[in-house]
């Protein structure tokens, strides 16, 4: 296999505010050849281009059943990020990828899912609950958790809403403080594990979120008879090049870039607990 | 498989080149369309540039190493390769200090254009190739060609390289190459390999291009007295060093002591500026940004050499991994004589010292790994 390191031309098809920092890209290849060639797994990520700035790594949130249309979550906090929630309909990034391991979707077969996220950790998920959704036989129950600090952070208000609606799945929210319009759970998000039916020897967790919830979230969900080997985490480092060659990402003997970003949880575990990795 | 690899022991009779027969090396190497590299003094130290002549090699420089210094001084010595090294060697002329990957056009109509940026140049021909750089060179072929995405740039300027091994005769007191088991003698990776006597060069070929390189200089024998010499020379370099790492392979001991208070210890010495991981022959860190032109219709995506001793190696999104310089030392510590075993098969250190001679304050890579490690068996 041979890398074609150039980005691909991508014009951006639709934009969404999700939240007053966050938006998403809907980006369609404009090569037709790339457009057709181009597939991805869940959990995946895109080297996104800025004209003139420069590349930000960007989970793909859209259904990898429909790779001609690829959603990007951001959220507007550095140099490329707000430059790219500058753009409008009709604009060209560029686009390399997609890279890394994605979500353990073969292994999971048979279980109960539990996603377990944490604010912006929401995004890199959403193509593995559409995935399951549209494989339903497949998959046990599916178990959505969500957590954020404060309520105005929750995105994707209907899309929680709709999910709720679907057979055998259940969203549970949790928000650190409460406020008006907020009918979920106030407190840590893993004070709703209770309230999640978890049945630990037939469960899979796929977790994304801030280090420290996650950390939490293993430490209860370990306690609750989850093997470690059925916890997966996709952990986020600096990444500049994608492919392993830049060191930005390197987590111990990991390139998070290459090896994960998706990691079973014993494979992270010896340094997990040690900040400064 | 590298040429050496298939080199049949025909080719392997040592012939001797004389001093003044250097130019004819040079030569027949621009013939065969080489643009050769070897070491210069300059700026007070032996750098590794592009040579014209065999006038250009620093004959009769001498250096002293020491932590924290690097000094010059000129003998009466005939010998041009009577020092152990200079900051860089062969890194720079692969993994280029920096260099464009590719350029983004933006056209009338707002839409983009890639083009890759390839290197030019014709084959390289190192001459004075170390065993440390050479054990460096293996490791950054295996970083940069060896994973699933080989880069294109690298491998541009790494075929058909001709290598021209000498056998280093005067280790620097910061060097251990013994410890890590890459030197003083050159093994592998060469097209050919020399031995510096007062009055030339004992030589042998490692590779079919090598041999015949030699073959075409019509080099007479050399004689068992200059092989001897040869022999002692390099049994000599070995037995003077007196650096060693505590073992092989500290991966399980540095990270089971994490928590060692030697990190802060080096952390109160250590200017976190970065010197080591830029004369490191195998640091391979790189940052990538992109400098617009001007008239705004173009932009070239560049990558250039990072360190892991930068607030912004560790940036992301804004939280900053490794906030300060007992975490950065910890980081490029554990990695080069550790995460290395997992990620290439061996440390990432060839004991070249480097990184201890151009540290400002002196800090010596060997001495840090004892503390935190201790004695290994």
């Amino acid at each position: 296999m041979t890398h074609d390191d150039l980005p691909m031309e991508a014009e951006i098809i639709g934009r969404t505010e999700d939240s007053p920092t966050i938006f998403t890209l809907r980006l369609r290849l404009t090569d037709e050849r790339q457009r057709h060639d181009y597939r991805f797994m869940p959990g995946q990520f895109n080297m996104v281009y800025l004209y003139g700035v420069g590349e930000v790594p960007i989970s793909i949130v859209s259904d990898p059943h429909g790779p001609t249309v690829l959603d990007h979550t951001i959220r507007a906090v550095g140099r490329v990020t707000n430059g790219l929630a500058q753009l409008k309909a009709g604009d060209r990034i560029g686009l390399r990828g997609p890279y890394g391991r994605g979500w353990p979707l073969r292994e999971a077969e048979g279980h109960d899912i539990l996603v377990v996220t944490g604010g912006l950790g929401c995004a890199p998920v959403v193509a593995v609950i559409n995935y399951i959704l549209m494989r339903r036989e497949r998959f046990g129950r599916l178990t959505i958790i969500q957590g954020v600090k404060h309520v105005e952070e929750l995105i994707w208000r209907e899309r929680y809403a709709y999910w709720s609606t679907l057979p055998n799945t259940h969203v549970l929210l949790a928000s650190d403080h409460g406020g008006p319009l907020w009918p979920w759970h106030v407190g840590l998000v893993t004070e709703v594990f209770d309230d999640a039916a978890i049945v630990p020897d037939r469960s899979t967790v796929m977790m994304c979120g801030p280090e420290g919830m996650m950390h939490a979230g293993i430490a209860n969900l370990t306690a609750r008879g989850i093997p470690e080997e059925r916890i997966y985490l996709s952990m986020e480092r600096s990444m500049h090049c994608a492919v392993g060659h830049c060191g930005h990402c390197q987590y111990g003997p990991d390139f998070v870039c290459k090896d994960g970003p998706v990691f079973p949880y014993p494979q992270v575990k010896d340094l997990f607990k040690t900040r400064g990795f | 498989m590298h040429p050496a690899m298939a080199h049949s022991a025909s080719g392997r009779t040592p012939r001797w080149l004389a001093h003044e027969r250097l130019q004819d090396l040079l030569d027949a190497l621009g013939r065969a369309g080489y643009q050769c590299i070897g070491p210069k003094l300059r700026d007070g130290a032996i750098l590794y540039e592009h040579i014209d002549s065999a006038g250009d090699l620093p004959k009769g420089v001498s250096v002293e190493q020491a932590p924290g210094s690097y000094r010059v001084s000129m003998t009466d010595s005939p010998r041009r390769f009577a020092w152990a090294n200079g900051p860089q060697a062969i890194k720079p002329f692969v993994f280029a200090p920096r260099e464009a990957l590719w350029r983004a056009k933006r056209c009338e109509n707002g839409t983009l254009v890639f083009d890759a940026q390839p290197p030019a140049n014709k084959p390289l021909a190192v001459i004075g190739a170390r065993a440390c750089d050479l054990a460096a060179l293996a490791l950054q072929d295996k970083h940069f060609l060896g994973g699933d995405y080989p880069d294109p740039n690298y491998a541009k300027r790494r075929n058909n390289m001709f290598v021209v091994a000498v056998h280093c005769s005067h280790p620097a007191q910061t060097c251990f190459c013994v410890s890590t088991g890459d030197g003083p003698r050159a093994a592998y990776g060469f097209d050919m390999a020399m031995s510096e006597l007062d009055d030339g060069f004992v030589v042998e070929s490692g590779s079919e291009r090598g041999a015949a390189m030699l073959d075409a200089l019509n080099l007479p024998g050399a004689v068992q007295a200059q092989m001897v010499i040869a022999d002692e020379q390099s049994r000599h370099a070995a037995e003077v060093q007196q650096r060693v790492l505590p073992g092989r392979n500290l991966q399980a001991s540095l990270f089971a002591n994490l928590e060692h208070p030697r990190w802060q210890d080096v952390a109160e010495r250590c200017l976190s500026c970065g010197n080591c991981t830029s004369v490191c022959p195998t640091c391979f860190c790189h940052s990538e940004a992109d400098v617009p032109a001007l008239d705004g219709g173009s932009s070239e995506h560049a990558r250039e050499w990072d360190s892991c001793f930068t607030q912004g190696h560790s940036y992301v999104h804004g939280f900053t991994v490794r906030p300060d310089t007992r975490t950065r030392y910890r980081q490029w510590l554990t990695h080069k004589l550790g995460g290395w075993h997992t990620q290439y098969g061996r440390s990432g250190c060839v004991g070249c010292g480097r990184c201890i001679s151009w540290c400002p304050v002196g800090i010596d890579i060997t001495e840090e790994a004892n503390a935190i490690c201790g004695k290994q068996p």
